[in-house]
């Protein structure tokens, strides 16, 4: 259907501002909640807590310098290196083989009832049975909560694979091996990157366990960015805790985008 | 042709069992707490002992406690006021975070949803981007303004910036993306102003990914403990999901008693909300 130009364009600006009315609740607060303390937090990450003195660089120095913070920056990356990779190949492993079978709602529920249990009772739990704090138990323990909602999600995107794909690579001779590597891992491209994104979005999480079971200075193998960035709030040390939010926010926000921007031409 | 059938079913049967045994060693903390809230303190300290003092491994644990008692329960339910003033704070968290992200996020979510304007995938990419932030990448922003706006140390310092958290703005446009847009547009042809629509069509057909939001928001905020910890220094303010960690070991049964209490809310809404929780999963999943 073809509108007059005017209608047209009264029905745009009509539409410009019924999306203005229905998102400015949200954009406001998010603007004073989020946005505009941000900006707070970039212009003083170049001066002094207590003069508010312009310092230029210095405090990105000190960050850079800083022995905890190098040592958490290490064994985050390790982490999110060892615990990300293993749930998602985890999760992939497990819901290939659910999808061929039937009725699997009880062994979603098993699987997803962890998120259900506060960490509070988790680590009760932990610290009550296994009193040990390293670095593995982590992993397990973020395995643990997260392996339901992962397997959930690949198993979303293998119903979305169309049947008539795979069986036509089945007439054409495909076996069950050549199936998955040429029809259904391809199909899968867009899943592996919300499920990548979503698992580090729950990594983050792990500092809860982290922090309850060890506190604020925990063995050498655990403490993560997100203790360093704790222990500065803690002492006041906004210099350094600005300057490290500006850096961790800048690196976080380049690696969404580039992720998102490769995963947009992909599709 | 009949063998091979069989031998499938009894194939998928071993599976599916394997499975349920996995499923089970996950569920086994709640089977830990459960029993251990019922001990006596001398069981429980026979049992947790070789941990806490002989630093071995592992405890031993009995599957039926020797003299099963309800004295833990007694003490949390008529002797321990604060649990209830912390037990209430919780509530009080959880349920305004979520009427608050009702009421902002859901209006958001339509706005993308529904409305093709210019700029509208860059605030999309700016909600996108803020929903990933960690908490601790946020925190000096939000002690910042909290400061300015003298909340530190109320309630409202942890819930105005979660009602402003953007991931519940993506489950619900999850369910809003259900609805044909084919539908709008004769309800509009029809005469229906936007309000109209948003309250008549879009809440009915976007009820799932409206209620996916509240099932996972409730059992994130139920958990709640970097904010506060950040945000409120009297502990009387503080939510159970905090203060539960710090009773130590010597006071186990009351511990395992307050955990199941904390447990019980949010069993409910896994086993009402199911259904949702996984719905919203997959919504989550959709656009990141």
């Amino acid at each position: 259907m073809k509108y007059p130009k005017r209608i047209k364009r009264r029905r745009l600006h009509k539409e410009r501002r019924a999306f203005a009315a229905f998102l400015a609740p949200s954009f406001i607060g998010v603007m004073i909640f989020v946005l505009l303390p941000f900006v707070d937090v970039i212009q003083r990450s170049f001066m002094t807590v207590m003069s508010g003195k312009f310092v230029g660089l210095d405090n990105y120095k000190k960050v850079f310098t800083n022995q905890a913070f190098i040592l958490a920056v290490k064994n985050t990356l390790h982490f999110i290196g060892t615990a990300i990779p293993l749930l998602v190949l985890l999760g992939l492993a497990a819901a290939l083989v659910l999808s061929k079978i039937k009725e699997i709602s009880i062994i979603k529920s098993l699987y997803l009832f962890p998120m259900a249990m506060p960490t509070a009772t988790v680590v009760i739990v932990w610290r009550m049975f296994f009193f040990k704090q390293d670095f593995n138990s982590l992993v397990i323990s973020y395995l643990w909560k997260n392996t339901g909602y992962t397997i959930v999600l690949w198993l979303a995107g293998i119903a979305a694979i169309p049947n008539e794909l795979i069986e036509a690579a089945r007439v054409d001779g495909a076996n069950r091996w050549k199936c998955f590597i040429f029809v259904k891992l391809p199909c899968l491209k867009g899943s592996v990157y919300t499920i990548v994104v979503l698992s580090f979005l729950n990594s983050v999480k792990i500092y809860r366990e982290a922090y309850l079971v060890a506190g604020s200075y925990p063995g050498q193998d655990i403490y993560l960015i997100q203790h360093t960035f704790n222990n500065w709030y803690v002492n006041l040390d906004f210099d350094k805790l600005a300057a490290a939010t500006v850096v961790v926010g800048s690196v976080l926000f380049v690696v969404i985008i580039l992720l998102n921007f490769l995963w947009n031409r992909e599709l | 042709m009949r063998i091979r059938k069989l031998m499938r079913k009894s194939a998928e049967l071993v599976i599916k069992l394997i499975f349920i045994a996995v499923g089970v060693i996950i569920c086994m903390p709640v089977f830990l707490v459960v029993t251990g809230s019922v001990m006596g303190d001398s069981d429980l300290r026979e049992c947790l002992a070789p941990v806490f003092l002989e630093g071995r491994g592992f405890v031993t644990w009995r599957v039926i406690p020797q003299y099963p008692t309800v004295e833990h329960y007694i003490r949390l339910l008529f002797q321990s006021p604060q649990f209830f003033i912390l037990f209430w704070n919780s509530v009080k968290l959880v349920v305004l975070i979520l009427a608050g992200q009702l009421l902002v996020g859901v209006p958001a979510a339509w706005a993308f949803a529904v409305y093709q304007v210019r700029g509208k995938n860059l605030l999309f990419t700016t909600y996108v981007v803020l929903m990933l932030l960690p908490f601790q990448v946020t925190m000096l922003s939000s002690y910042l303004i909290l400061n300015k706006l003298q909340l530190l140390n109320t309630h409202w310092a942890v819930i105005l910036p979660a009602v402003f958290n953007t991931f519940p703005v993506f489950v619900t446009y999850g369910g809003f993306r259900a609805i044909p847009k084919a539908l709008i547009e004769a309800a509009r042809i029809d005469g229906a102003g936007e309000l109209y629509i948003f309250f008549r069509i879009g809440l009915g057909i976007g009820r799932s990914g409206i209620l996916s939001s509240m099932v996972l928001g409730f059992l994130e905020y139920w958990n709640i403990i970097e904010q506060p910890f950040a945000f409120l220094e009297d502990k009387f303010l503080w939510p159970l999901s905090l203060y539960l960690p710090e009773i130590d070991w010597t006071q186990a049964g009351f511990a395992f008693a307050a955990s199941v209490i904390m447990l019980i809310p949010a069993i409910f809404v896994f086993v009402m909300g199911q259904d949702y929780l996984e719905q919203g999963i997959v919504y989550s999943g959709m656009k990141v």
